[in-house]
């Protein structure tokens, strides 16, 4: 019988890495999940619910994987946190499941020794049991579960087997048990190695080893960790997946933004010409066609990023790539999210969550900016195209090629410097060892990969759009308030508060070289570096900067501009700060305005550095 | 065996030709691909962690004694990192940290 006034119960998922707990997750609650940050901590919050048979509703929580209850990073605090009900803001669960890959019992049986000392009912789920089943592993399942004092159920969450038998006994747990004395401490070395051995006991009496184990992920690993080999693999996955950026995700993102504009220029003929219209055009509809039209970038790196996850050739790659990124002091997994913010540095930066560490994932955000992003080479375009002859060096180079390729270096050796001078400055003691378990190759199961991607673009357009949209709003007030008096000949832009800002910096941007032009178009600018282009156009009064317009502006700045200038303007955006949509992102991934701010400062000190020094090294040289 | 020593061997390349089928005790660190044997000992040395911490962290990650080892393969600069199966699982451990963990490699004639 239904009983109404049931409380709900409360599952709480537990177990090692790669084990399939969000499988096993997604399997339980289905659609119902929400994903949120834990109060006060950086760490993602998966909650779900799901209706028993019996009509009880349960909600489940979908923990950071860890190898024991003492935590090392922020996540696996959370975990210890709230299997001991001490997590500020969350009820405790009333029934833990601790999941374990039913082909590797070993470690997950010392974490569930500890979880019995917690005291609280628990249920241990075997995932993967047909994995085990076909290589032939035997497990007494009844003397298993004596010996951890927990029931034991069987599941294969990428099927949906084993799903309701789990919901039936966490249901008996929690009507049954009730919570006993909690005697868990943080164990010492002995305690662990006591631990192992009691869990080495419990598997000789309890498990067969596997008659047919898994050859398969040693014979990849031998290509595909190949000291030569493997990076060269790694090299061609990457190039796969850079390519796949531009070739798949820039044409969306074009179309999703023309998209836009003809979506403005329809509302445009419907409102009568005023500030509505400019409102609605070109503060609202360009404001959310700025946010959605990352969403085709940021779903491609994420599905090359799922499939490198549950393909288990993430740790593979952080492998084959920790000594090169560790010369730098960052983390053999900045690897991906560094190189994907050559794309851009949004999906970079939320792409930083494949690091553990707090400090190490910290340093690959602050630096992701540096990276030559896409929207850098409109700008680096039209500076070369104008201002950089087209001349032949060496008797094969390009100089105009040779300048963009500069600049691409500038920004990377840049990012690594940067590193390297937090890792040895601020974060010494934080460099954390690089350990980790390289697990078994398995398929990606294309139902959790969508899932996840579903979820990534969801966050994405909620929580960073919130704080893009209204940013971008205030960049369009900026240039656009207030209007030019009656019979003013200048641009509109030069009497908004966008050309006061620019008027008023002008004195601190002279001694890099910057006119008041350039000065009026960084505040638009700061909306999206390539939106300085169509600035730029703006204060110069070509207008439209699309094909002729851009001949147009080009042939301007060559008359207008030095090559110093010019070249300061370039060594500007090798690091300008200019992103809302950058700044917004590090905001929603960091937790807080203290990291977008620092990124903002140490940005905002360098690009003002690097163009002094440019502008000033080339009037000294005689190019002024 | 201090730290010094162990990463003055991994400098050195040469002192890496490590005892691969060769019985006795030895280090971690300086293994080559295909050693194999036992581990007998984890006692770490305060580096990145304390040492006590380290330990945890090894002996939690499955390197605890009584375990068997085998080097899988390593890292093209300086060899390093190394991956390893340890007992059923795999794990990847730098040769610094790997130098707290003593081996009694298996004899040829066992292998």
């Amino acid at each position: 019988m239904t009983d109404t006034t049931l409380a709900p119960t409360r599952l709480a998922l537990v177990g090692n890495p790669n084990t399939g707990k969000t499988a096993l997750f997604n399997a339980l609650t289905g659609s119902r999940q929400k994903v949120a940050n834990y109060a006060g901590v950086t760490v993602e919050r998966k909650e779900g619910v799901l209706t028993s048979p019996s009509g009880r509703v349960i909600h489940v929580l979908d923990l950071p994987g860890t190898y024991s209850l003492r935590a090392r990073s922020p996540d696996e605090a959370v975990t210890r946190d709230a299997v001991l009900g001490r997590l500020a803001g969350e009820t405790p669960p009333d029934v833990i499941v601790c999941v374990a890959d039913a082909t590797n019992l070993r470690l997950v049986l010392r974490l569930a020794l500890e979880l019995k000392q917690v005291g609280r009912p628990f249920v241990l789920a075997l995932n993967m049991f047909d994995i085990a089943q076909r290589q032939g592993l035997r497990i007494d399942l009844e003397g298993l579960s004596r010996e951890i004092g927990a029931p034991i159920v069987t599941t294969v969450a990428t099927r949906k087997r084993g799903i309701e038998d789990l919901v039936l006994q966490a249901e008996a747990l929690a009507d049954s048990m009730p919570a006993g004395e909690n005697v868990w401490h943080e164990p010492s070395a002995a305690e662990i190695r006591a631990a192992h051995g009691e869990a080495q006991r419990i598997m000789k009496a309890h498990v067969r080893p596997a008659e047919r184990p898994d050859t398969w992920t040693s014979r990849i690993d031998r290509v595909l960790l190949h000291p030569v080999g493997g990076l060269l693999i790694l090299s061609t996955v990457m190039f796969v997946m850079f390519q796949a950026v531009f070739a798949w995700a820039t044409p969306v993102a074009d179309l999703i933004e023309a998209g836009f504009v003809g979506l403005g220029g329809l509302v445009a003929t419907v409102t009568p010409d005023g500030l509505l219209r400019s409102l609605l055009v070109d503060g609202l509809i360009a404001g959310v066609g700025s946010v959605l039209v990352f969403l085709p970038q940021i779903l491609t790196v994420f599905f090359f990023i799922l499939l490198l996850e549950d393909s288990g050739y993430m740790a593979r790659a952080a492998f084959l790539m920790d000594r090169i990124m560790g010369s730098a002091g960052l983390h053999g997994r900045a690897f991906i999210p560094l190189l994907s913010s050559h794309a851009c540095a949004i999906p970079g930066v939320m792409a930083a969550r494949v690091i553990d560490q707090k400090h190490d994932r910290l340093t690959t955000i602050l630096i992701a900016p540096l990276m030559t992003c896409s929207a850098r080479i409109p700008v680096y375009t039209l500076i070369i195209g104008a201002l950089i002859p087209r001349t032949t060096v060496w008797g094969f180079l390009n100089l105009q090629g040779l300048v963009m390729f500069g600049l691409y270096a500038a920004g990377i050796l840049s990012g690594l410097l940067v590193a390297f001078v937090i890792r040895t400055l601020f974060w010494r003691t934080a460099s954390e060892p690089f350990m980790m378990e390289l697990p078994t190759y398995r398929w990606p199961d294309p139902e959790n990969v969508l899932r996840n991607l579903w979820q990534r673009g969801m966050i994405f357009i909620n929580r960073a759009g919130r704080i893009i949209l209204p940013l971008m709003v205030l960049v369009w007030v900026l240039s656009t308030f207030p209007y030019p008096p009656e019979g003013a000949t200048g641009p509109a832009i030069d009497y908004s508060f966008a050309g006061m800002i620019g008027h008023f910096i002008q004195p601190l941007l002279a001694p890099i070289g910057f006119n008041w032009q350039m000065s009026i178009a960084l505040v638009p600018g700061m909306a999206a570096r390539e939106v300085a282009v169509a600035a730029l156009g703006t204060v110069y009064a070509v207008g439209d900067v699309e094909g002729a317009g851009q001949v147009a502006l080009a042939s301007i700045l060559q008359t207008q501009w030095s090559l110093a200038t010019g070249l300061s303007f370039l060594a500007w955006y090798v690091f300008a700060p200019q992103c809302v949509a950058t700044l917004g992102v590090v905001k929603r991934e960091t937790n807080g305005w203290l990291w977008p701010t620092v990124m903002f400062s140490y940005m905002f000190a360098l690009a003002y550095l690097a163009s002094l020094a440019t502008y000033r090294g080339t009037v000294a040289l005689g190019w002024g | 065996m201090s730290e010094a020593l162990v990463l003055d061997a991994i400098a050195a390349p040469e002192a890496l030709e490590a005892p691969v089928g060769v019985a006795g005790a030895g280090l971690l660190s300086i293994a080559r691909v295909g050693a194999c044997g036992v581990i007998e000992r984890v006692s770490a040395f305060d580096g990145a962690l304390p040492a006590p911490e380290l330990e945890r962290r090894l002996l939690e990650l499955g390197f605890v004694e009584g375990a068997r080892i085998e080097v899988l393969e390593e890292g093209l600069f300086g060899r390093d990192p190394i991956a390893v199966r340890l007992d059923d699982t795999r794990v990847a451990i730098r040769r610094r940290e790997a130098a707290a963990i003593e081996i009694r490699f298996d004899s040829q004639a066992d292998a």
